[in-house]
């Protein structure tokens, strides 16, 4: 990776923190500069306005998840197998990296007016949806799992752990996050399986 | 000296009559049989009776073999069909496959013990080796005529004819059925069609169409010097396949909505981005009629 790409993926994984933390409107790209000890001037060299800044900050955290989803993807292992281990790398990445999630979920899901323009549809969530599509094909053409509309049985699985997310993040649950991977990964399999 | 005419049979096993009936749909059919002798052919005037091909031995250049094979049981003047096809395919200098049922096997391999001269489905049977050298495999259901007509005036005029690893002539069956469909642009940007006939929309997300990953040219040389399949709005059925026939030839077969099959050698992760990110767009010109006709 270049400097410059490096430079350009600190700018997102902080605007990612600001973002989620801050929200979309009350964070500025002065505040998100000087988090970072440079110049606003020099930000806009990477990204030439807020808006696309944002769009950018989607884009990476869907071929994020996406990457770590194609992972398991490519394994030879049943359905089942992969749903908890789906399930794990999103907790996961809600413990490491939790400015990913809840910026999916508070702020690109929130302030759809941001990604009105460049963002329709599933053009910047594409990275992480092919992966589900994939994982949900294959698993209906070897016969685990039922078939049925993409998105009932994707509203289902992503719905289930976006929630659960939101519950830590609003430190709701009462047990580490990881408490409930074997329940929910079970509670999945049996929703959707043939 | 005059050129001697090709002598030619056109020989007939398990068949609809399809192939023979199609190949007298070509506008230039009495200019490239100029070139050959009919020894028999089931449809038009020939030398010798279908009697006579099956109780002597005629002479042959070019076979044409239609229909499928059965090894034992299917007979004719009290001769084993295939049989007198393997007399025939050691004397000729040319074979050609002429339809899906001679080359794969097509309709006719749902029963036992039947399948395509050449290959049963896609399994290559022991005549692929013993006569590769002069084979040429025409798959259709039927065969579009100017493609049997291409190989015969190739052969006629000692040209080469390139042929894939199932020895079907690249020019061809080298491209897929989906290359120039008219309704390429609304594929482009995932826009389904509202039904059959129209001309608006793509038949291949709702309708079945087979036309992404079937081999053949059917979009590139018009059937009936006009048209096509996907032309008049109505799916390709993959009939050049050596899978075909399969089944619910009207609707697309999905997995949780997701396409089973996609485009011929196009990663299905790569398909899948493209089209999320296509069908994030709604393109109002290609959701809408092209003509709006008065009642």
């Amino acid at each position: 990776m270049s400097k410059k790409e490096k430079k350009r993926e600190s700018i997102i994984n902080i605007s990612l923190e600001l973002f989620s933390k801050y929200g979309f409107h009350k964070t500025t790209i002065p505040d998100i500069a000087k988090a970072l000890n440079m110049s606003v001037g020099n930000l806009y060299n990477y990204f030439k306005s807020k808006e696309i800044l944002a769009q950018d900050a989607i884009i990476y955290t869907s071929n994020y998840l996406g990457s770590k989803i194609k992972d398991i993807n490519i394994q030879d292992i049943s359905a089942k197998e992969k749903i908890k281990k789906i399930v794990e790398v999103y907790f996961k990445i809600a413990q490491d990296k939790p400015q990913m999630i809840e910026y999916f979920l508070r702020v690109y899901l929130s302030n759809r007016e941001v990604f009105k323009d460049g963002c329709s549809g599933m053009a910047c969530v594409s990275g992480f949806v092919t992966e589900i599509m994939i994982f949900f094909e294959s698993a209906v053409e070897s016969g685990e799992l039922r078939d049925q509309d993409f998105f009932s049985a994707f509203g289902l699985f992503m719905g289930y752990l976006g929630g659960m997310v939101f519950l830590k993040g609003e430190d709701i649950l009462p047990q580490e996050i990881d408490f409930y991977i074997e329940d929910i990964s079970v509670n999945i399999y049996n929703a959707l399986k043939a | 000296m005059k050129k001697p005419k090709l002598k030619l049979i056109w020989l007939q096993s398990i068949t609809c009559n399809g192939n023979a009936h199609s190949f007298l749909n070509h506008p230039e059919l009495f200019n490239i049989l100029e070139n050959y002798q009919l020894i028999y052919h089931p449809l038009l005037n020939s030398v010798n009776t279908i009697e006579e091909l099956y109780t002597k031995e005629l002479e042959c250049d070019i076979l044409i073999l239609e229909g499928a094979f059965k090894r034992v049981g299917f007979t004719k003047f009290d001769k084993e069909v295939y049989t007198i096809a393997k007399a025939y395919s050691n004397r000729a200098k040319w074979i050609i496959t002429a339809g899906t049922c001679a080359t794969f096997g097509g309709i006719f391999q749902e029963a036992d013990n039947i399948s395509g001269f050449v290959f049963n489905s896609e399994l290559k049977k022991e005549n692929f080796n013993t006569y590769k050298d002069k084979l040429i495999s025409i798959p259709g259901c039927p065969i579009h005529p100017k493609w049997i007509g291409f190989a015969l005036d190739m052969i006629a005029n000692g040209k080469k004819i390139l042929l894939d690893d199932m020895l079907r002539p690249k020019e061809l069956f080298a491209s897929t059925v989906h290359q120039g469909c008219v309704r390429n642009e609304y594929f482009e940007w995932k826009v389904d069609t509202k039904g059959f006939g129209t001309k608006e929309g793509c038949l291949f997300y709702e309708l079945g169409c087979q036309a992404p990953y079937t081999r053949g040219s059917c979009n590139k040389i018009a059937w009936n010097e006009v048209s096509s399949k996907t032309r008049v709005g109505t799916p390709c059925f993959g009939c050049t396949e050596p899978t075909f026939p399969k089944n619910s030839l009207f609707k697309t077969k999905t997995n949780m909505s997701i396409p089973k099959n996609v485009p011929l050698g196009v990663p299905k992760r790569a398909y899948l981005t493209m089209t999320g990110v296509a069908k994030g767009f709604k393109i109002e010109r290609l959701e809408k009629r092209l003509i709006d006709y008065e009642d």
